[in-house]
C-alpha cells in the first residue's frame, strides 16, 4: 500500500501548483486540457475570455477592478462543513461555519443563492444537520440547495437527509433547477457504494439526466454540483466517481459546463474541452494533498493557520463567456 | 497386557474430551471459542486479511478521527456507523470467506478467513 501510494506521490507532485494555459480556441473536443490547481489556502482566481483562461493568485486579487467581477448571476459553494465534528484537527467546527457565513455577507456582490456540495453532517444526526441550516440562516443569501455527502447518509438510506434537503427533488435527492438562464443540477454519487468502488451515481439518475437536459439549447450555461468529484482525482482514496463519464457524456452540446464538487477538502480545478471542474475548500477541516500523506483523513495544522485552509467559493456568470468566473477565498 | 490397558486408558481420554467439547459448544452461545482484533487506522483494515478457527469474535476498532463501518460484501453482517474509539464485534459460527468493506469508504476493504 505504502510503495503504492509513493508512485502515486509523484504524479501528483507534477502537476502541483501548475497553471498551464491552453491558447487553443477549438472548443468542445479538444484533447489537451488545461489545468489550474490551487491547493488548499492559496486560492484561485480564473475567468474564461473568448476562450482563453486567465488565472491569478489569490494575492492578486485586490488589484483587479471589481467590475470584472460582476456578471448576470453570483452565488457561493460551501462545502464540507461536517456539523459534529469535534477531533483535533477543528474543535469548532460551528465556529469556522460562522466565519464562512461572515465571509459571504462581505462579499462585494452579494450572491443570490448557496449551493451546499455535501458532508452538511459528520454523523447523520438530526442536531446536526438543523445546526448547519440555522447557521446559514444567518447568509445574505436565504435560498440554500444542497446535495448530500457520505456522511448525510449514513442511516437508513439518507432518510433524515432527505426529509430537510429533498424537498422537490426526484426520489433519490437529485433535482435541477434554472436561474437566469443558467441550468443547475444537484447530483447524489454517494449512495449504494460497492467494495473497491468510487462514488457512483447509478442508472435511474443517469436516465434522469439524459431526459433533464436534453430540451435545452446547447448555449444554455450548465453548472452540475455533487459530493464527491464527478472527475478522477485519486482513485487510491476514492476521489472520483465510477460512472461519471456517462453523465458527461450526456453534457456534451453545452458550449459551457461548470462541474462543482466537494469531498476532497481542498480547492482544484482543471478544465478539459468545454467542461470546468472544480472542487471546494471545506468550512471544517482540510485534508491532505492526494497521496501525500498514508490517508485523506483530517490534517491537522496549527489552531492560527487552520482558517487559512477553509474557504468558500464565489461564482460569477456572466453572459457571454465561455466559463463561469470561479474564486476561492479563504476564511482567515 | 500393558498393551491392553493402555488402549483402555486412551478410549477413556477420547471420551472425556468429546465430552468436554459438547458441553463447549453450549457455552459459545454466550462466549465465544476465541477472540481476534482488527484495528482501523488511517483509512485501513489492519490485518487487511485475518485467519480464524470457527466460533471465533472479532472486533473491530476504529481509531481514525473519520467515522467508518464495518459491512460484509455478501450481507453476513454489518456494523452501524463507528465513530473514533467504537467497537463491533462479530462472531463467525461457519467456515469459509467473508470479504467486507467500508460503506463510507469503500476503497477500504477485508477479509475474514474462517477454518
Amino acid at each position: 500500500m505504502a510503495s503504492d501510494m509513493k508512485g502515486h506521490n509523484g504524479k501528483a507532485g507534477e502537476t502541483n501548483d501548475e497553471i498551464l494555459h491552453d491558447h487553443n480556441r477549438d472548443g468542445v473536443d479538444r484533447r489537451g486540457f488545461l489545468k489550474c490547481m490551487a491547493w488548499a489556502g492559496t486560492g484561485a482566481f480564473c475567468v474564461m475570455q473568448g476562450g482563453v483562461l486567465k488565472s491569478y493568485s489569490m494575492s492578486r486579487i485586490a488589484e483587479m477592478n471589481p467590475d470584472e467581477m460582476k456578471g448576470e448571476l453570483s452565488f457561493v459553494q460551501i462545502s464540507d462543513s461536517h456539523m459534529g465534528f469535534n477531533k483535533a484537527a477543528n474543535p469548532d467546527v460551528a465556529a469556522t461555519l460562522k466565519a464562512a457565513v461572515d465571509k459571504i455577507n462581505a462579499l462585494s456582490t452579494p450572491p443570490e443563492f448557496l449551493l451546499h456540495t455535501g458532508d452538511v453532517s459528520h454523523l447523520s444526526k438530526p442536531e446536526e444537520f438543523d445546526g448547519v441550516a440555522e447557521i446559514l440562516k444567518g447568509a445574505s443569501a436565504k435560498d440554500v440547495f444542497y446535495v448530500p455527502g457520505e456522511h448525510d447518509v449514513l442511516n437508513d438510506d439518507g432518510k433524515e437527509y432527505l426529509e430537510r434537503f429533498g424537498k422537490g427533488a426526484q426520489a433519490g435527492g437529485w433535482y435541477s433547477f434554472e436561474k437566469k438562464g443558467v441550468h443547475f443540477v444537484g447530483m447524489v454519487n454517494v449512495m449504494n457504494l460497492k467494495a473497491g468502488g468510487l462514488g457512483t451515481l447509478g442508472n435511474e439518475q443517469l436516465e434522469w439526466l439524459e431526459k433533464d437536459v436534453k430540451h435545452l439549447k446547447s448555449s444554455t450555461p450548465i453548472v452540475v454540483f455533487a459530493h464527491i468529484p464527478l472527475w478522477t482525482v485519486y482513485p487510491d482514496w476514492g476521489w472520483g466517481t465510477a460512472d461519471s463519464a456517462q453523465a458527461l457524456g450526456y453534457l456534451k452540446k453545452f458550449g459551457s459546463v461548470t462541474v462543482l464538487n466537494g469531498h476532497i477538502h481542498q480547492t482544484m480545478q482543471k478544465v478539459e474541452g468545454n467542461v470546468t471542474f472544480h472542487t471546494a475548500c471545506s468550512t471544517a477541516f482540510p485534508q491532505p494533498k492526494p497521496g501525500e500523506a498514508p490517508s485523506p483523513g483530517p490534517m491537522k495544522v496549527p489552531a492560527e493557520q487552520l482558517r487559512s485552509v477553509l474557504g468558500i467559493t464565489d461564482v460569477n456568470y456572466v453572459r457571454g463567456q465561455h466559463a463561469l468566473a470561479v474564486v476561492d477565498s479563504t476564511l482567515a | 497386557m500393558c498393551i491392553g490397558s493402555l488402549a483402555v486408558a486412551a478410549l477413556m481420554g477420547l471420551g472425556g474430551i468429546a465430552a468436554e467439547r459438547r458441553s463447549f459448544a453450549a457455552s459459545a452461545q454466550e462466549k465465544p471459542a476465541s477472540t481476534a482484533e482488527v484495528k482501523i487506522d488511517n483509512f485501513s483494515f489492519g490485518p487487511t486479511a485475518i485467519t480464524v478457527a470457527v466460533g471465533t469474535s472479532v472486533t473491530w476498532t476504529n481509531r481514525d478521527d473519520i467515522p467508518h463501518t464495518v459491512v460484509s460484501t455478501e450481507k453476513v453482517f454489518k456494523s452501524k456507523v463507528l465513530d473514533t474509539d467504537e467497537k463491533f464485534s462479530f462472531t463467525f459460527t461457519k467456515p469459509g470467506e467473508y470479504p467486507y468493506f467500508c460503506s463510507i469508504h469503500p476503497k477500504m476493504t477485508g477479509k475474514v478467513i474462517v477454518q
